[in-house]
């Protein structure tokens, strides 16, 4: 019989063993997925480095698709920490990606180091208010968060729909062929982030950014009094009270930094990529949802989040790369699942420790039971 | 002194109940909870289990109803060897468990609660019959339709007594079963646990009190730093040689303020809390608190008795700032409270130590020093502007820690590894260090071993001498009467009596808190 038993505490070790493990696994079940399906495991594994990482460049491929992921990644990483389930990653993408290509568009003919720096700040100040609703939901009258920030998600895509193909609205292009098929209007050259060549590779300005995100939040967890009272807010909200922490702040003020995090990463992918509001785009890419597996792979840590956004950036990009006729993109989308299932369920080993024991057994007939000890006292 | 007699008795007889050996339970962190551990709890014994918290009890009694897997040790059962896996484990090996914090469902009735967790369909009828026939016989009555919210402690309690007989458990045991009842609940209470053993039931009673361990068991265990100090037949010891084999040394217990003049009255120093008609609600918007006026004078004890909930929480929580007053006003050292907010009431000069120690009064995942910051963290030296200053709060934390006497291995040791008494002091180093004017501490030594117990006693005594005025609450009478200058009874939400310590007697105070009046008391 295999019994599955709480451990009181996970050793260190195993806190890197068993993600390791984890993806050893999911490699070789997708190898074996590859190779019923009659693709060559090793070959596809070696195409998708190549196409990740090795080739030309591949690697600034993979940064480019790593970046929106990296915050929305960072957006659940600190929201998950302080047991405050923004689900609502996704809606706070598009209200930043609205905002900031407003910002983009208003500031036409302004210097291009202001206009991308409105590009941030509207992005931010949009995904922080858009997920403040939900916030204050919880902190003033104890809503289930993840039920409305889930909710939003849809109002924010038909609301980027409605922008671009509801309505004449600010974002929408009505010359040229815009004016017979719905697009939104493209952003001024100046309003294109710069990038930085390192090595031969091309690294976004949204990139760098999401990385030094990701240590600003480390520093905030770590070493602000905010960061100290979100920790005693998630560990125990009663004692939290009772030192006069302001427990509805704290959680308002979580959500509103997830919010801005998830509002850079839609700026982000206006200035650094795409350059115009697309709403069928941002819907279809789910960078928030997959910003939540980031999260939980990186096991909620800001700093892991930025390695785990390149893998599984590096899996879209490459993915991408990959696809055709012989290879369907199903097959990258299985590779990525498991990669999520093993990871996850890896977990139980990291909690729980597993016996195969009987449960009682007979002590040999007659034998008296072992003297206790009996001291004077 | 009995070895040998016992022995042959055992060789002889039927085997024990339980029969542990060289159990050992080492947690990570280094941290040995059972070393080596014997126990042997005889079929019809009431047998006590003594020790201090972090010295091993709660650990075996949790790997007697197998919670926790011993990494050495081996635990016979009615002469079988046995190994649990499980909670579930442990009942069907007989083994019956009355938890100090109960594990009932408050909206399912009594009957609901008593057959929960077994694999027979529910049928109502027949289950309210079976507990009233089985609450009949062991004198333990209790409406078996009645809904576990709508019960008082003590009657929750016999509710888990019943749910432990309702399976047959022939071994039960009791975790601090007296810690939530008053003297006379108590008293019936013992009268239940040796009509158990008389059926030949082995019953292992957890407890602190010496005096109780005295009053009922057969033999004792005692556990001292997850060692085994010894197992003793009852009637050959005495309170002070078992407080000595528990602690390891002399303690002083009892009557701590003997000696001490009566309140001073101060006219320098404005009372350090006055309550004047003060009435709350409690978390159901129901009313709690009655038209409570009460003073306690600067350097004065003030216990204040009664069953678990009859209004002392929310008493304390409206001193702390933690709950609104509906009604009336809350002095605090000559300044009017106007705002429930626990940061006003904090600057006013209140400590507040709540009942539930790990998770109210602390964060518990969080390290010692973080708790040790938990106030203070807002204001420089600990932090400068939204930044924290680690150093210091390091250094702060390690000065208190030597000066409240807090064992742990470290500042980053997160508070949840320590023992209950070391969390205490925590907990006292942190809201004393700000020097307050009063302190509100409740049941602040409930769970602890005796020499926590003496440790935090001293401490709230020290600082009642510092000028700080205390109001001490508390369901242990005993400690209640040990430690204050005068003694206030709650009952349903109002204050029934207020009495100097020297004038208040046991039973007298245990009909209070069950709802007599003064006048029908009489002195």
């Amino acid at each position: 019989m295999i019994r599955l038993e709480r451990r009181v505490e996970t050793p260190r070790w195993l806190d890197v063993a068993v993600p390791l493990a984890s993806f050893v696994a999911a490699l070789v079940v997708g190898g074996l997925v590859l190779q019923l399906t009659g693709h060559s495991a090793l070959g596809t594994y070696e195409r998708i480095v190549e196409r990740a990482l090795t080739s030309d460049g591949a690697l600034s491929g993979t940064l480019v698709a790593a970046t929106p992921l990296l915050f929305t990644g960072l957006a659940a990483a600190v929201a998950f920490r302080m047991n405050v389930f923004n689900i609502g990653g996704e809606g706070q993408l598009v209200l930043g990606a609205i905002a900031a290509s407003g910002a983009g568009l208003a500031l036409e003919g302004r210097p291009g180091w202001l206009i991308i720096g409105a590009m941030v700040v509207a992005g931010a100040a949009a995904g922080a208010a858009w997920a403040a609703i939900p916030g204050a939901l919880r902190a003033f009258t104890g809503t289930n968060e993840i039920i409305t920030s889930l909710m939003l998600n849809y109002v924010a895509a038909n609301l980027a729909t409605y922008l671009i193909f509801g309505s004449r609205s600010f974002w929408r292009s009505l010359e040229g062929s815009g004016a017979t098929f719905p697009t939104g209007k493209r952003l001024p050259p100046e309003a294109s982030w710069p990038s930085l060549e390192l090595g031969g590779v091309v690294v976004p300005f949204g990139f760098l950014l999401g990385v030094a995100g990701a240590v600003v939040l480390l520093v905030v967890l770590r070493a602000t009094r905010f960061g100290f009272a979100m920790r005693v807010v998630a560990d125990a909200p009663a004692a939290a009270r009772y030192a006069g922490i302001r427990g509805r702040r704290v959680v308002l003020g979580v959500m509103a930094l997830s919010g801005a995090a998830a509002g850079i990463g839609g700026a982000s992918n206006i200035g650094d990529t795409r350059h115009v509001l697309d709403p069928r785009g941002l819907n279809q890419a789910g960078y928030g949802y997959a910003g939540i597996v980031v999260a939980a792979l990186a096991r909620l840590n800001p700093v892991a989040v930025v390695f785990v956004s390149i893998v599984m950036g590096g899996l879209a990009n490459a993915g991408r790369a990959l696809q055709g006729p012989d290879f369907p993109a199903g097959l990258v989308g299985t590779l990525q699942g498991l990669l999520l299932v093993f990871t996850l369920g890896g977990e139980v080993f990291a909690r729980y420790r597993i016996r195969r024991a009987r449960t009682v057994h007979e002590a040999h007939a007659g034998a008296p039971p072992p003297p206790t000890a009996e001291v004077t006292a | 002194m009995t070895t040998t007699e016992h022995a042959a008795e055992t060789a002889g007889g039927p085997p024990p109940a339980v029969a542990a050996s060289g159990i050992t339970k080492r947690f990570p962190g280094g941290v040995v909870a059972n070393d080596d551990v014997h126990l042997e709890l005889r079929a019809g014994e009431v047998h006590a289990l003594l020790g201090e918290n972090g010295a091993g009890k709660s650990t075996l009694s949790n790997v007697l109803t197998g919670l926790y897997r011993p990494d050495a040790g081996d635990l016979w059962i009615h002469g079988r060897l046995t190994e649990l896996h499980s909670p579930r484990d442990a009942i069907d090996a007989g083994i019956g468990m009355v938890h100090q914090h109960f594990r009932l469902v408050a909206p399912f009735t009594v009957a609901e609660n008593v057959v929960l967790g077994e694999r027979s369909p529910f049928r109502r009828r027949e289950a309210e019959e079976r507990v009233r026939a089985l609450g009949e016989r062991y004198r333990l009555p209790v409406d078996p339709t009645a809904r576990i919210w709508q019960l008082s402690v003590g009657q929750q309690q016999r509710v888990e007594i019943l749910k432990a007989l309702d399976r047959d458990a022939r071994i039960l045991i009791l975790d601090e079963p007296t810690a939530v009842l008053t003297p006379q609940e108590s008293e019936a209470l013992f009268e239940v646990m040796r009509a158990m053993a008389d059926e030949g039931r082995a019953v292992l009673f957890i407890s602190h009190k010496l005096d109780e361990v005295l009053a009922v068991s057969d033999r004792v265990t005692v556990l001292r730093d997850a060692r085994n100090v010894g197992t003793v037949t009852t009637a050959d010891v005495d309170t002070r040689e078992l407080a000595r084999m528990m602690v390891g040394r002399e303690v002083a217990l009892g009557r701590a303020r003997t000696g001490r003049a009566p309140a001073p009255a101060n006219g320098a120093r404005p009372p350090a809390l006055v309550l004047d008609g003060v009435g709350a609600d409690d978390d159901r918007g129901c009313p709690a608190l009655h038209d409570v006026t009460l003073t306690v004078a600067a350097g004065e004890v003030l216990g204040v008795c009664g069953v678990a909930g009859n209004g002392q929480r929310e008493l304390a929580e409206v001193v702390g700032g933690i709950r609104r007053a509906t009604a009336g006003t809350v002095t605090v050292a000559g300044e009017r409270l106007r705002k429930a907010d626990p940061r006003v009431a904090h600057a006013a000069g209140v400590a507040h130590v709540p009942e539930d120690r790990l998770h109210t009064g602390t964060a518990p995942s969080l390290s010692v020093e973080d708790n040790l910051a938990l106030l203070a963290h807002r204001r420089p030296p600990l932090s400068a502007g939204p930044f924290l200053r680690r150093s210091r709060i390091r250094a702060r934390a390690l000065e208190l820690m030597a000066r409240f006497g807090v064992k742990a291995p470290g500042p980053t040791t997160p508070v949840r590894l320590l023992s209950g008494g070391n969390v205490q002091k925590v907990l006292l180093a942190r809201e004393l260090s700000s020097d307050p004017a009063l302190v509100v501490a409740a049941s602040p030594t409930r769970g602890l071993d005796v020499g926590a117990i003496e440790s935090v006693r001293a401490t709230i005594l020290a600082a009642a001498d510092a000028g700080a005025g205390v109001l001490l609450i508390s369901e242990d009478l005993d400690e209640v009467l040990d430690l204050s200058d005068r003694v206030a009874v709650m009952y349903e939400g109002r204050i029934v009596g207020v009495v100097d310590r020297d004038e208040a007697d046991v039973t007298e105070l245990g009909l209070l808190m069950g709802g007599a009046t003064l006048a029908e008391v009489g002195p």
